[in-house]
């Protein structure tokens, strides 16, 4: 058979979830999926499921943090790889600030639980129906989720780093 | 899980069920994590594990640091292969910023890449030889492993953290000096390595004691995410350099070693195959080295010579801007992997256009793997945890990254 390509994916996800389907783009050869949080554990179990697609391997799971975009502040994003295809494709959904909580996919593989834990770690996201829901990385006193943008380093009075004048704006400054 | 298994798990009085530690600071935990063991004698009946001792933040600091200020971070991630993990952040960078690498800049980093891969499992499989008794074989390498870091030190100046290479190539060329030891390497290494591994493969008392210790099947490899020798113990032929090859690795004839069981004993001979396959590579990509410059054309990323910088206002112009961290971006997010020498490590970049990178995370195959551990240690005796621990290559560095 034939090895399937990014756009045979993107319409084969698209025939199944529709509307779900919120965005997408291709960023350096990989195929990036934008989708209705509520949605994407259906949406992997689907992918690992499916004959063709044959999604097999979760690679790695990402938290990230734009406070400036309201309603949408974090990203989770499952990287995910289909040896059959030799593809890579990247799930994402965006949560708002008020509503961190996105369902767990342990229950489709068993490695996304350190992966999830390291993600509420950093980011305060919280996976629903995670077995074992604890910091892994900072100590379990830890009042606040260190990798979220408001948190910046110690060195930020350092004029050498300022940011304005390196072509980023800081709302702070 | 075993019948076995299961009937020991059963079998478990309460009454004599004890709480060890085994960690954080073990002799034989190679690095500092806990694992809190509930044992009946000898056999585990369950065990929790606490990571996080050495975090380092490395993310978080990500987000402050110019990009060729991250290659040091790199550095120590999994610090038995260090030049893997600095190449593997170079050629992200390169892939974000779209840059043709010369062909002999490829096979260099080949080279390099390769050497670390045996420095790496040259000590894990001596380590192994050590938790199963035997010092002997634990010396041996080291011998060897010096050479490799004497290759190192002659391309970076550094032995451990190596910081190799730069945006867009090398910093310099092989030195002659380079040249002499690599040749002087490749011919006695060999024999040597052959030394060492007559010492524990087919050695009676080290296959009884790693046979069956601390399995994994494929399936559960899998749903794991393993990666790197111990998925390939496990039965399953994944590995970066040829699903998705990089710096030229289609160039290369090798062969990817498979286990069978995923035990330790299978873990090791992976790794031991995957040294000399390694060593193939190596012979070919040295007796092909292209000519050429060891460095891409590539003015806003890599620093001008020095003494270009004293007489070229050019030049000049672009050390401040490389220093300072003026240089344009493209935004974007790219995933790029290499086979490290524990798995597939991969970097994934989200850039905003800004001189530092918007998110920076490191896919650690340690940190994903060892999560397994407990599954895989359950029932058996301690000292085979410890073979099991020692077997699957837990660097606390790349774990707390």
């Amino acid at each position: 058979m034939e090895k399937q390509n990014n756009q045979e994916y993107l319409t084969a996800v698209q025939a199944a979830f529709g509307a779900d389907v919120l965005a997408h783009e291709e960023a350096f050869g990989m195929l990036n999926i934008e989708m209705t949080p509520s949605r994407i554990h259906d949406a992997i179990q689907w992918l690992q499921q499916h004959q063709d697609l044959s999604v097999n391997y979760l690679t790695n799971i990402a938290g990230v943090h734009y406070p400036e975009a309201v309603g949408r502040e974090f990203a989770v994003v499952y990287q995910l790889h289909s040896w059959k295809n030799n593809l890579r494709l990247r799930i994402k959904g965006f949560l708002p600030k008020e509503n961190l909580h996105i369902a767990t996919i342990t229950d489709l593989f068993a490695g996304a639980n350190w992966m999830e834990r390291e993600t509420y770690d950093f980011f305060g996201i919280i996976f629903d129906g995670h077995p074992d829901l604890r910091r892994i990385l900072n100590m379990d006193d830890m009042d606040y989720f260190p990798m979220r943008k408001e948190y910046v380093l110690e060195d930020a009075t350092r004029e050498d780093k300022d940011d304005r004048f390196f072509g980023r704006n800081n709302n702070e400054l | 899980m075993s019948q076995e298994i299961k009937d020991i798990l059963q079998a478990a009085d309460p009454a004599n069920v004890a709480t060890i530690n085994f960690g954080p600071t073990h002799p034989s935990t190679h690095g500092i994590f806990q694992n809190i063991l509930k044992v009946d004698g000898e056999k585990i009946i369950s065990s929790e594990q606490t990571v996080g001792y050495i975090h380092r933040a490395f993310e978080k600091l990500a987000e402050r640091r110019p990009y060729n200020q991250i290659t040091p971070i790199t550095d120590r991630l999994n610090y038995c292969s260090s030049p893997i993990n600095n190449i593997g952040w170079e050629m992200t960078v390169e892939k974000l910023i779209g840059v043709d690498i010369p062909k002999r800049v490829q096979y260099m980093r080949v080279i390099i890449m390769e050497l670390a891969r045996i420095a790496d499992h040259l000590i894990c499989n001596s380590v192994i030889g050590v938790d199963a008794g035997a010092l002997t074989s634990f010396f041996y390498p080291f011998s060897e492993r010096e050479k490799i870091y004497e290759l190192y030190e002659e391309m970076s100046g550094a032995r451990l953290t190596t910081n190799m290479g730069r945006i867009g190539g090398f910093e310099r060329d092989f030195t002659p000096v380079f040249h002499q030891k690599l040749q002087s390497f490749l011919k006695t290494f060999p024999k040597a390595f052959e030394e060492f591994d007559s010492m524990l493969a087919r050695n009676r008392i080290f296959m009884d004691r790693t046979k069956g210790a601390g399995p994994i099947s494929a399936e559960r490899a899998l749903s794991y995410s393993f990666s790197g020798p111990n998925l390939r113990a496990a039965g399953v032929d994944y590995d970066v350099r040829v699903m998705s090859p990089y710096s030229s690795y289609e160039d290369f004839d090798f062969i990817i070693p498979v286990g069978v069981n995923g035990d330790t004993y299978d873990r090791f001979m992976v790794r031991q195959e995957e040294i000399r396959q390694s060593l193939r590579i190596i012979e070919q990509a040295y007796k092909n080295l292209p000519e050429g410059d060891y460095k891409a054309d590539l003015p806003d990323f890599y620093l001008p010579a020095k003494s270009d910088v004293y007489n070229n206002m050019e030049a000049l112009i672009y050390h401040f801007k490389i220093v300072m961290g003026e240089t344009e971006l493209p935004v974007g997010e790219v995933y790029h992997a290499v086979e490290g020498g524990n798995g597939e490590l991969g970097y994934y970049l989200i850039s905003d256009g800004g001189r530092t990178p918007y998110r920076l995370q490191f896919r650690r195959p340690c940190f994903i793997y060892y999560q397994a551990y407990p599954e895989m240690i359950k029932g058996l005796p301690i000292s085979d945890a410890v073979l099991t621990l020692s077997s699957i290559n837990v660097i606390a560095g790349e774990l707390d990254a």
